[in-house]
């Protein structure tokens, strides 16, 4: 058999879908619910118009039904409010929230609801609650479809945070995502999305622990850490590096919470020195946090200080040329690294 | 329950129910002022809404309240024991006293719990709903919520929800005319929350919230409604807050003597014991007999709220994640 045969390369829209597709089969109580999902509401001759914004979920309702593939109107508190709801009574709903800025509409179901009901009810009531949403700029759609905002819901107790970065870690991200009893947040990077991925991704169903990082390549001189669509950014720049002749070591973070800080003052233990590449807002942020954490963690390891590489305080700009400078780019990372390594 | 007609079985089942919402309010209230819980939203006035809606539902039913619950809980057939051990912070609390007041819930009676965010229940409660529909069961969800959380627009997006799929949930606006210091005239435009259903083509319906047999009336057409899978109904049941908005406000800065007068001598009560003893349903005797065994009940809650242990220190941490 050849490496070609052994292969099986699906699209990380593919992956998501099929994780979907496979745990309907797999529990009757997870149903889908989000604007478009389906498309055409309850015509019988517009059925699966769209299959979701991103056609994340397309074909479910052909295998599945209306009853547990839901379109909802334009309504966020309303349809992940009544997530929740479902899910404390016994379903495991997946809600759709199109792109991570409308959270802004919906967001005290989220963090007042979601995230704190299990504690205030002394861990009577469990919130088995899935919401995957599109993050990301790059794709021209501006500030207000373009954001990542991962680092905020990281802050809320209670919620979990995972961030996928290839259709591998996408399917099995997402499998256990559905399958936790806690509610958790599947971040799909857009960029990501309309890539093509050369990683083998099994037709069978599997999961990913939530909670653990990969190492994607093992180095001696110096750790890229990256998430979801900038563990990419980090591998190119990995190849810059190698071609220079630096032993780098690639941490895919795949999971903010909770978050594997083993396996990164372990990696930065070895190699001393670390570069965090993110792609959210730089205050307040998940690449601050994993920074204070090894300040405070792994000083006395360290040959220089953390560093971020992140886009600037600013908004994401629609101007083609203006957003390329906002994602952080393997030049940056390289420019970063090199600071730190020579 | 649930009680199919009204008779001297439910009637009675009412006035105990009502009789002790407000004893236990009465001793929360001693409590707050012994220092030992802060700002407790009393709902003195109010006991005949979830009274006349509860009696309708079953374990398997659920209910979802607002920060003034008490009332909501205890209509569901909580534990008053535990229901007054949460109000102290104590470990023997229905949520271990990590939630609080304004959070008792008891998912095994049917109670998904008090919430503290002005209309932040209404889009849960439709999901609870939607699980029915989903399982295909016959339960009911229902959520209470104040006229001031008719303005928040969740209750329109879960109207509209509800609407479209046909859900089996029962809103109930306990509208007791002030949201905090604001009153309803001030606040809601058009002047009806019932009538805010129309535009959902839902039905909307206004009851006198004193009387608990007019509220258990309407109760019974929406939750068989509900039932039947006819869809979700919306009922403002207009009633009164007869203490400030957290108990240590005083009223009478936002609202006249004579106002509250008049709503405190349309007791809902007494104007149930009224019917009871008018209808022979039972005598004066046997009523006393039920007030005496509501405020031992209510004793022994404190009692045992007051004996009860603090969380010990780990509890802090636990319960934030069911695994993490």
């Amino acid at each position: 058999m050849t490496q070609a045969q052994s292969v099986r390369q699906i699209s990380f829209i593919q992956a998501i879908n099929e994780a979907l597709r496979q745990e309907m089969h797999r529990d009757p109580d997870v149903i889908v619910m989000g604007e478009d999902i389906a498309g055409g509401g309850e015509r019988e001759d517009f059925q699966d118009a769209w299959g979701g914004p991103m056609r994340l979920t397309k074909g479910l309702v052909n295998d599945f039904g209306r009853l547990r593939v839901r379109d909802t109107p334009i309504s966020e508190a309303g349809f992940v409010g009544a997530g929740v709801g479902a899910a404390a009574s016994g379903l495991r709903p997946v809600v759709d929230l199109m792109y991570v800025s409308f959270y802004g509409v919906c967001a005290d179901q989220i963090t007042n609801n979601a995230a704190k009901m299990h504690y205030m009810f002394g861990g009577k009531v469990k919130i088995p609650l899935t919401i995957m949403t599109g993050i990301g700029a790059g794709t021209n759609s501006a500030a207000q479809h373009s954001e990542t905002l991962y680092s905020i819901f990281t802050h809320f107790p209670g919620l979990k945070c995972v961030v996928p970065s290839n259709p591998y870690n996408a399917k099995g991200l997402m499998a256990a995502a559905i399958r936790d009893d806690d509610p958790v947040i599947v971040f799909n990077n857009r960029q990501l999305m309309g890539f093509r991925f050369e990683d083998n991704v099994p037709e069978e169903s599997y999961t990913i622990e939530i909670g653990k990082s990969e190492i994607k390549t093992q180095g001696e001189d110096i750790t890229l850490l990256g998430i979801g669509y900038t563990t990419r950014v980090c591998m190119e720049a990995a190849g810059l590096l190698e071609e220079r002749g630096y032993s780098v070591e690639v941490l895919d973070l795949l999971s903010l919470s909770p978050m594997d800080e083993d396996a990164i003052l372990s990696s930065v233990q070895k190699t001393k020195k670390i570069v965090i590449v993110d792609e959210d807002y730089p205050r307040c942020s998940i690449a601050t946090d994993i920074s204070a954490l090894v300040a405070e963690e792994a000083f006395d390891y360290l040959d220089a200080p953390p560093k971020r590489v992140t886009p600037p305080h600013t908004q994401v700009p629609y101007s083609r040329p203006l957003e390329a400078l906002f994602v952080p780019t393997k030049e940056k990372v390289l420019a970063a690294a090199l600071e730190l390594l020579e | 329950m649930p009680y199919e007609e009204l008779n001297k079985e439910s009637l009675l089942w009412m006035y105990e129910t009502m009789v002790t919402i407000r004893r236990f309010e009465e001793q929360s209230r001693r409590e707050a002022d012994a220092g030992k819980l802060r700002g407790m939203h009393s709902s003195i006035g109010q006991e005949a809404v979830p009274t006349g809606i509860c009696a309708h539902l079953n374990e398997k039913d659920y209910v979802l309240g607002t920060h003034r619950s008490h009332h909501h809980c205890i209509a569901k057939g909580l534990d008053i024991n535990e229901m007054m051990a949460e109000l102290l912070g104590k470990s023997t609390g229905t949520g271990k006293g990590k939630g609080g007041t304004m959070h008792i819930a008891d998912i095994d009676k049917g109670m998904l719990g008090a919430n503290g965010v002005v209309g932040s229940n209404i889009p849960v409660a439709t999901g609870v709903a939607l699980t029915a529909k989903v399982k295909g069961t016959d339960q009911v969800s229902v959520v209470f919520f104040g006229d001031g959380a008719s303005s928040q627009g969740v209750l329109h997006e879960s109207m509209n929800l509800a609407g479209i799929w046909k859900l089996p949930v029962i809103f109930v606006c306990e509208n007791n005319r002030y949201a905090e210091a604001t009153p309803f005239e001030y606040s809601v435009a058009g002047g009806s929350v019932a009538n805010r259903a129309d535009g959902y083509g839902i039905p909307g319906v206004t009851v006198d919230g004193q009387s608990a047999l007019d509220v258990y009336e309407v109760g019974k057409e929406a939750v068989s409604r509900a039932r039947m899978g006819e869809g979700p109904t919306l009922i403002e049941a207009q009633t009164y807050r007869y203490q400030g908005h957290f108990g240590a406000d005083d009223p009478l800065g936002y609202r006249s003597k004579e106002e509250q007068e008049y709503y405190m001598s349309r007791d809902c009560i007494v104007m149930l014991q009224k019917h009871i003893l008018d209808g022979a349903y039972a005598d004066e005797t046997q009523l006393e007999v039920i007030d005496k065994k509501c405020i031992e009940a209510v004793n022994t809650a404190a009692e045992f709220a007051n004996n009860s242990p603090f969380p010990d220190s780990e509890e802090l941490t636990t319960d934030v994640y069911v695994a993490y």
